[in-house]
C-alpha cells in the first residue's frame, strides 16, 4: 500500500467556497504553488447558496455607515461573545474585499449614482450588504472561480500549463492533515491525504501549510440549510492534527427555513425578505416579534406596527422593526409561537411580502426566492404568505485561530478561515457578515499560509513518513472490511451483519436535531452523549458495497468520522455552557450570564493513556473522543469599548470589567 | 490497483444508452405542425406567386404582389406599379420582389430554428439525436449566408412601407373615392400592423436599435427604443406566424373578390 | 417526525447503471412521499437498496447546479424536478447526461466545461480605475447579470445537438453556456478587452465557434434559472459577429486597413 501518488505544492487550500478560493488567489498571487482540493466540482461549493449580500460598510447608500458601526453591530449580534480583534479586522476589510472582486468582473446591483447598491439586514444598523438580487453568493463564487481560472490563464501564457501553480482537484477528498514525524501535537504540518471521489484512489499532496476553509457542519442536523459537504471535515481534521475547536456550541439556526414539503424542510428561505419589508404573524395574525424585543435591544427596535413601517423609508426618525433582530432572537421567537399552538399549518409562522411590495417588484428583489416556492413548494409567494421555521444554518465555533494570521493554535503550519474558524462571530453570526468573513480571513489565511510556506525552503520542509501514509490509507479503506465483531468483544456465534452508514447518519441526524436543536437542556445533552458514543459504535462497523469508483456510500462512511467528532464538541460544549447567548439556548439556564461571556469554551481531541486525559475524563464522567477547556476572553481593547456606551457594557460586561475600563 | 501512477477512469465512453432518444412525451408534434403550417404556406404562395393573376380588386393589391414592377402589371390605380423592369419581363411579376420578403424570413432567426428542427431534423427536437453524420451549422455556404438578416431585415422594412402605402389605398372605393372603408380595409389594417410588428420585432433590429452598445445609460434614448423592440422581440415567434397567416389571407381575399366569389363588405 | 404514508405511493424507477465500459438500466419500485422530487426519490433508492449508486448533487435547492441528468429522455436538475408531475403509474427512466463520458452510474465527466471555461479570456479591468471607484449603472449592468445567473448546470451543453449529435465538433465549440460568457463579458460596460488587442465579437465566432450555433433554442429550453441564452446572449453575439465579418463595408475597410499595415 506504500505506493500512494504523492505531489508537491507549497500550500494547499482544503475547500473551495469562497474562503478557499480567496485564499488560493491570494497564495498564487505571492507566487507560491497552490493546490486547492474540493469535494464538488469548482463552483458548487456551499457559498453559492448565500443569498442577502456581503456585509461591508462602505457606506454607498447611507454615508453615516463605517467601519466602527459595523464592528458594534458584529459584537452586538455576537453577544460580545467575539473576538474583538477578528470584528475588528473584519469590518475594516471588509470594503476592501468587495471592491476588489469588482476588478475582477462581479457585477453587483447598482445604486442610482453608479455605486454597489447595499440593502437592509438583520442586526445591522444601515444598509450594508453588497448584494446581487438574491444570489450574492453565487456571483461570489464565480468571481473568484473565473479570477482562478484568469490566473490559470497567465500561468499558461508563461509556463504553457494552465495549472502549474494553481491546480484545482475537484472531486477530491481530504481524510487526514498529515505531520512531520516527531515527538507529538506540536509537530509542524506536511500535507494532506486526499481520494479520488470519481476513482477511488488516493494520493497525497506535501506541503508546509494547510488551510481549512471547509466551512461548516449543519449535515450532522436533521434540518438544515446546508449541502451534503458540510459534514465538518475541517473541524474534524483540525482535531485530529492537534488543533482546537472553540465556541464549538453556537450554532445558527437561521429564523427562516421552508416548512413544507418535507422534502425540502430547511431550506433556506433569505433573511432579504425581511429586510425588504416581508412581517413575520402568528396563525392569529398577529406580528408577534413585538413581543419578544430582548432588553439588550430595547433601545434600538420599534415598540409597533405604525414605527416599524415607517422605517424602511425613514430610517432616521424611527426604529428598526423586530423582524429585523439577529438571527438567534428571531428564531426563538419563532420556536416559542410554534410551542404555544400558534403556528401555522405545517409547523412553521408565516412570513408573508405579498401585502408589502407589489409582485414585479417582489420578483425583481428576490427572484430565486420566487422560483424557489413556486418549484418545489407551489407557493406563489406574491401573492400569499409563506411558512417558514428555524433550520440549522452555521456554526460559530471552528478552529481556534490566531486573528491576524488565521493560524490555529498549536500546529505550525495550519491555517483555517471561512466558517470553519472560530472566534469571529461570537455567539450569533450577524446576516451578511459570513461572505465578508469568508472573504477577509480567506486572504489573511492565503497570505500567511504563502509567507510561512515561502519561509520553510527545500530541505527545511516538513516530511510525513510512510508509516503515516499507510495508517491515513487503511482508515480509508476500512468500510470494505468493516470490523465483524466489536473490538475487545467475543467472536460471536453469528457475525453482526455491517451497518448502513445511511442509517447511521440519519440516526445522527434526529440525535442532534432532537437533543442538541435550538432550545438544549443538560438531561438531554447528557442523553446525546450517550447517543454519540452508540453511534461511534456503529459507524464503526459501516460496511459498503462495491467498488471504490465513485461510490457515495464509502464517502458517507468517511464522512461519519467527522460529524461524530464534531457532534460530540457540539454536545459537551454546549451542556458545559449553564447560560443562553446567541446561538445557544439553554432552557434550564434561560438568562444571559455576564461572567460566562469571559470564557471560551476549547475543544481538543483526548490523548488516551495520559494522565491529564484520565483525570479529565474521571471529572467529567466523559469518556469519549474530546475534553473541554475553558480559556478567558482576551479583553476588548479601550478605544473599540469606546464605541459602546456604558448603560449599553453594563449588560454585557462583568461589574469589575466596567470599572477597569 | 494502486501500482500505476494514476489509474484514472477511461474517458473515451459517454454511456451506452443506445436509443438515440428516451422521450416519451409527444416530442415530434411540434416539429411536424410546423412543417405542417410552413409547407401549406410554400404551397400556396408558390401557386399564387406563379399564377400571374387575380391579385388586384380595386382598391385592394394583394401583398404578393406589392410593388409590382414590370410592364405587364395590372394597372392599379396610385397604386404600387413602378415599371422598373420593362416588356421583356414575362414572367410573374410578384417573383421579382418576393425574394426580399422571402430571404427575411428564411433568414429569420426564428425560421431558422423552425426549420431546421422540422425540415432539416438538427435537431428534431431538443435531446433526440439528428440522423445526419456531420454537422458545420451555419459556417458554410449555403448556410453562413444567413448571417445576412440584417440587409434582408432594411429591406423587409422598405417594402413594409410599400405595404402600408397599399393599406392607405384600401380607404376607397373600387372607383377610387377616398374616405371609404370595406371588411378588406380592416383585414389589410391588421396585416400592415402585424407585418410592422414582425418586422420591427426582429432580432437584428433589435440589434441595430441598442443592441450592439455598450452602454445604454449614455444612450438613453436608445436604450428606450431596444427595451421597446426587446419587448417586441420576445413575441417574435407568434408575430412569425400571425404575419405569415395575415399575409396569405389578405392574398386569399384579394383572390376571391377578383374571382367575384363574393364582393367585398362596404362598411361606408 | 412521522411521515404518513398515506400520500405516498410506489414508483417504477429505470436507472441507468454502468461506467465506461458498458451499462443499462436497472429497474426499481422505490416509495415516493408527497411534496417530493427525483432526487429525493434517489436518495431513498440510495439508502435502502442501492448505496453505490453514483449520484452527483450538493445542494438539492436548484442553487448549485450538480445534480443534472436525464429524466425520460429529457436533460433535468434532479432536485428540481417534483414527482408530482408524473403520473404514479409512470415509469421513470433516470439517465446520465448524455454529451459527456460517463463515469459511474448517474455520473459524468464534466471536464470538457473546464477546459472551455479556461478558453474564454477573462475580464480586462479598466486602466487607471482603483478599486472602489467603479461606476456602473443598473441597466448598463442588466444584460450581463442575467448571464451571472448560470449556475453551471451544464445541461445547455448536454442537450446542444452541436456536440451532444457529433462529438468530433467538441474541439471547436464552446458551448452556450461559454458563448454565454463570451457575451457576459462582451457587454459588461467596463470590460477593456481591447485594450489588449481582443474582439470578442470576431473571437467568439472565429475561435469559440458561434457559427456552428443554428439557434435551434434547446439550450434556452433546459436552462433551470431560465436564462434567454438564445435570444439576449447567442443572437446579439451572432449580431455582433455579423457587424464584424458580414456586414460589406466594414469587411472592405478592414482589408483596406490591414493591407496598409502589411506593405
Amino acid at each position: 500500500m506504500s505506493t500512494v501518488e504523492r505531489q508537491s505544492w507549497d500550500v494547499v487550500i482544503v475547500g473551495a467556497g469562497g474562503a478557499g478560493l480567496r485564499a488560493a488567489i491570494e497564495a498564487r498571487e505571492l507566487g507560491l504553488r497552490t493546490a486547492v482540493v474540493c469535494k464538488s466540482l469548482f463552483g458548487k461549493a456551499h457559498t453559492v447558496m448565500a443569498e442577502g449580500g456581503i456585509a461591508a460598510a462602505m457606506g454607498n447608500v447611507n454615508s453615516g455607515d463605517g467601519w466602527q458601526v459595523h464592528f458594534r453591530d458584529t459584537l452586538r449580534g455576537g453577544k460580545f461573545l467575539n473576538h474583538w480583534r477578528m470584528a475588528e479586522l473584519h469590518a475594516q476589510e471588509a470594503p476592501d474585499r468587495v471592491w476588489e472582486l469588482e476588478t475582477w468582473g462581479a457585477l453587483f446591483d447598482r445604486t442610482a449614482d453608479g455605486r454597489i447598491s447595499q440593502r437592509n439586514f438583520g442586526g445591522h444598523e444601515y444598509p450594508r450588504l453588497a448584494h446581487v438580487g438574491d444570489r450574492t453568493g453565487l456571483e461570489l463564487i464565480r468571481t473568484l472561480q473565473q479570477r482562478i481560472v484568469a490566473l490559470q490563464q497567465e500561468d499558461k501564457r508563461e509556463t504553457g500549463d494552465y495549472e502549474s501553480r494553481l491546480k484545482v482537484f475537484q472531486e477530491c477528498t481530504v481524510t487526514r492533515v498529515l505531520k512531520a514525524d516527531g515527538a507529538g501535537s506540536a509537530d509542524p504540518v506536511a500535507g494532506v491525504f486526499c481520494y479520488r471521489r470519481e476513482s477511488g484512489t488516493f494520493f497525497v499532496i506535501d506541503a508546509p501549510a494547510v488551510v481549512l476553509a471547509t466551512g461548516g457542519i449543519g449535515k450532522s442536523f436533521k434540518v438544515t440549510s446546508n449541502s451534503w459537504e458540510y459534514t465538518g471535515d475541517g473541524h474534524a481534521l483540525a482535531l485530529l492534527a492537534g488543533a482546537p475547536l472553540v465556541n464549538m456550541e453556537f450554532v445558527q439556526f437561521h429564523p427562516t427555513g421552508m416548512v413544507w414539503p418535507p422534502s425540502v424542510k430547511g431550506i433556506l428561505v433569505t433573511e432579504s425578505v425581511r429586510g425588504d419589508g416581508g412581517v413575520l404573524r402568528n396563525s392569529e395574525g398577529r406580528r408577534f416579534m413585538f413581543d419578544y424585543i430582548p432588553d439588550v435591544f430595547r433601545a434600538q427596535y420599534a415598540s409597533d406596527e405604525a414605527e416599524a413601517d415607517g422605517w424602511y423609508d425613514d430610517p432616521d426618525n424611527n426604529r428598526r422593526p423586530p423582524e429585523l433582530l439577529p438571527r438567534d432572537e428571531v428564531a426563538r421567537a419563532i420556536n416559542a409561537e410554534v410551542k404555544a399552538g400558534r403556528g401555522s399549518p405545517h409547523g412553521g409562522v408565516f412570513l408573508d411580502i405579498s401585502s408589502r411590495l407589489p409582485a414585479a417588484e417582489i420578483v425583481r428583489r428576490l427572484p430565486s426566492m420566487h422560483h424557489q416556492f413556486k418549484q418545489l413548494a407551489d407557493v406563489d409567494i406574491t401573492a400569499e404568505p409563506m411558512e417558514v421555521g428555524p433550520t440549522c444554518h452555521y456554526v460559530m465555533g471552528g478552529v481556534d485561530v490566531d486573528p491576524d494570521t488565521a493560524a490555529a493554535t498549536g500546529v505550525p503550519g495550519l491555517f483555517a478561515a471561512g466558517e470553519v474558524a472560530g472566534g469571529m462571530h461570537g455567539s450569533n453570526r450577524l446576516g451578511g457578515n459570513s461572505l465578508s468573513d469568508l472573504l477577509v480571513f480567506g486572504r489573511r489565511a492565503g497570505l500567511h499560509a504563502a509567507r510561512y510556506a515561502a519561509a520553510l525552503a527545500g530541505p527545511d520542509r516538513p516530511a510525513a513518513g510512510p508509516a503515516q501514509i499507510d495508517t491515513a490509507a487503511d482508515e480509508a479503506v476500512r468500510p470494505f472490511q468493516p470490523p465483524r465483531t466489536e473490538a475487545g468483544g467475543e467472536a460471536a456465534e453469528e457475525p453482526e451483519k455491517p451497518e448502513n452508514p445511511y442509517a447511521v447518519h440519519q440516526d445522527l441526524q434526529q440525535v442532534m436535531n432532537d437533543l442538541v436543536g435550538i432550545i438544549r437542556r443538560e438531561p438531554e445533552m447528557s442523553r446525546a452523549l450517550t447517543h454519540l458514543a452508540e453511534l461511534r459504535r456503529r459507524a464503526a462497523r459501516a460496511g459498503v458495497e462495491g467498488h471504490r469508483q465513485y461510490n457515495p456510500g464509502w464517502h458517507l462512511a468517511l464522512d461519519l468520522r467527522n460529524m461524530l467528532l464534531v457532534s460530540e464538541c457540539v454536545a459537551l460544549a454546549a451542556r458545559e455552557r449553564t447560560e443562553s447567548r446567541g446561538g445557544h439556548t439553554r432552557d434550564d439556564h434561560p438568562g444571559m450570564d455576564r461572567t460566562w461571556r469571559r470564557v471560551n469554551l476549547l475543544c481538543r481531541l483526548r490523548e488516551p493513556g495520559t494522565d491529564e486525559d484520565a483525570e479529565d475524563a474521571e471529572q467529567t464522567e466523559h469518556a469519549g473522543q474530546v475534553r473541554l477547556e475553558r480559556r478567558a476572553l482576551p479583553a476588548i481593547r479601550a478605544d473599540l469599548l469606546a464605541l459602546f456606551d456604558d448603560e449599553e457594557l453594563a449588560k454585557y460586561l462583568t461589574d469589575e470589567e466596567v470599572k477597569d475600563r | 490497483m494502486a501500482t500505476e501512477a494514476e489509474p484514472r477512469t477511461p474517458r473515451a465512453g459517454r454511456a451506452a444508452i443506445g436509443r438515440p432518444h428516451l422521450r416519451v412525451d409527444r416530442w415530434w408534434l411540434g416539429p411536424a405542425v410546423t412543417a405542417a403550417g410552413l409547407l401549406a404556406f410554400v404551397v400556396y404562395s408558390t401557386w399564387r406567386a406563379f399564377a400571374n393573376a387575380d391579385y388586384y380588386a380595386a382598391p385592394y393589391v394583394s401583398p404578393f404582389y406589392s410593388p409590382c414592377l414590370a410592364e405587364n402589371c395590372v394597372d392599379m390605380q396610385n397604386g404600387p406599379n413602378v415599371a422598373l423592369f420593362g416588356d421583356w419581363w414575362g414572367l410573374s411579376p410578384a417573383l421579382i420582389f418576393l425574394a426580399l420578403p422571402l430571404g427575411f424570413r428564411l433568414t429569420c432567426y426564428y425560421y431558422r430554428k423552425a426549420y431546421y428542427r422540422s425540415f432539416w431534423a438538427s435537431p428534431p427536437a431538443c435531446a433526440v439525436a439528428e440522423p445526419h453524420r456531420s454537422y458545420s451549422g451555419e459556417t458554410r455556404f449555403p448556410l453562413i449566408l444567413n448571417n445576412s438578416h440584417r440587409y434582408f431585415f432594411y429591406a423587409a422594412s422598405v417594402i413594409a412601407v410599400i405595404l402600408t402605402y397599399d393599406t392607405l389605398l384600401t380607404f376607397r372605393d373600387s372607383d377610387y373615392e377616398w374616405g371609404h372603408m370595406g371588411l378588406g380595409t380592416l383585414l389589410f389594417l391588421l396585416n400592415i400592423v402585424l407585418v410592422w410588428a414582425y418586422t420591427l420585432s426582429c432580432h437584428s433590429c433589435r440589434h441595430i436599435m441598442g443592441g450592439r452598445l455598450k452602454s445604454f445609460s449614455r444612450n438613453p434614448v436608445r436604450y428606450r427604443l431596444w427595451t421597446w423592440v426587446s419587448r417586441l422581440n420576445s413575441r417574435h415567434m407568434a408575430l412569425a406566424w400571425a404575419s405569415l397567416l395575415s399575409l396569405a389571407a389578405s392574398d386569399l381575399y384579394v383572390y376571391l373578390l377578383a374571382t367575384d366569389v363574393f364582393s367585398d363588405p362596404r362598411l361606408f | 417526525m412521522s411521515q404518513t404514508a398515506s400520500t405516498g405511493y410506489d414508483a417504477h424507477l429505470r436507472v441507468w447503471r454502468g461506467d465506461a465500459e458498458s451499462g443499462d438500466l436497472t429497474d426499481f419500485t422505490v416509495e415516493v412521499n408527497e411534496g417530493e422530487v427525483v432526487l429525493d426519490v434517489i436518495h431513498r433508492l440510495q439508502a435502502t437498496q442501492a448505496p453505490d449508486l453514483a449520484v452527483r448533487w450538493n445542494c438539492k435547492a436548484g442553487k448549485c447546479g450538480s445534480c443534472s441528468a436525464e429524466i425520460n429522455g429529457r436533460p433535468r436538475l434532479l432536485c428540481m424536478t417534483r414527482m408530482s408531475v408524473f403520473a404514479p403509474e409512470d415509469t421513470l427512466t433516470i439517465t446520465p447526461l448524455r454529451t459527456f463520458p460517463v463515469v459511474r452510474d448517474l455520473v459524468t465527466d464534466v471536464e470538457f466545461n473546464y477546459t472551455k471555461a479556461r478558453e474564454i479570456p477573462s475580464f480586462v479591468p479598466p486602466e487607471g480605475v482603483e478599486p472602489g471607484e467603479y461606476r456602473m449603472r443598473q441597466e448598463d449592468v442588466e444584460r450581463s447579470q442575467e448571464f451571472r445567473k448560470c449556475i453551471e448546470c451544464f445541461l445547455c451543453q448536454d442537450v446542444c445537438h452541436v456536440v451532444r449529435d457529433h462529438e468530433e465538433n467538441k474541439q471547436a465549440f464552446a458551448g452556450p453556456r461559454f458563448l454565454m460568457r463570451m457575451a457576459e463579458l462582451d457587454m459588461h460596460p467596463l470590460d477593456e478587452a481591447d485594450r489588449q488587442g481582443l474582439d470578442r465579437g470576431r473571437a467568439v465566432q472565429e475561435e469559440h465557434g458561434l457559427g456552428l450555433c443554428n439557434i435551434t433554442k434547446c439550450c434556452t429550453e433546459v436552462c433551470p434559472e431560465s436564462i434567454r441564452i438564445t435570444d439576449n446572449a447567442l443572437i446579439p453575439m451572432k449580431e455582433r459577429a455579423a457587424d464584424r465579418r458580414y456586414d460589406p463595408l466594414v469587411w472592405l475597410g478592414s482589408k483596406i486597413r490591414r493591407r496598409g499595415r502589411n506593405d
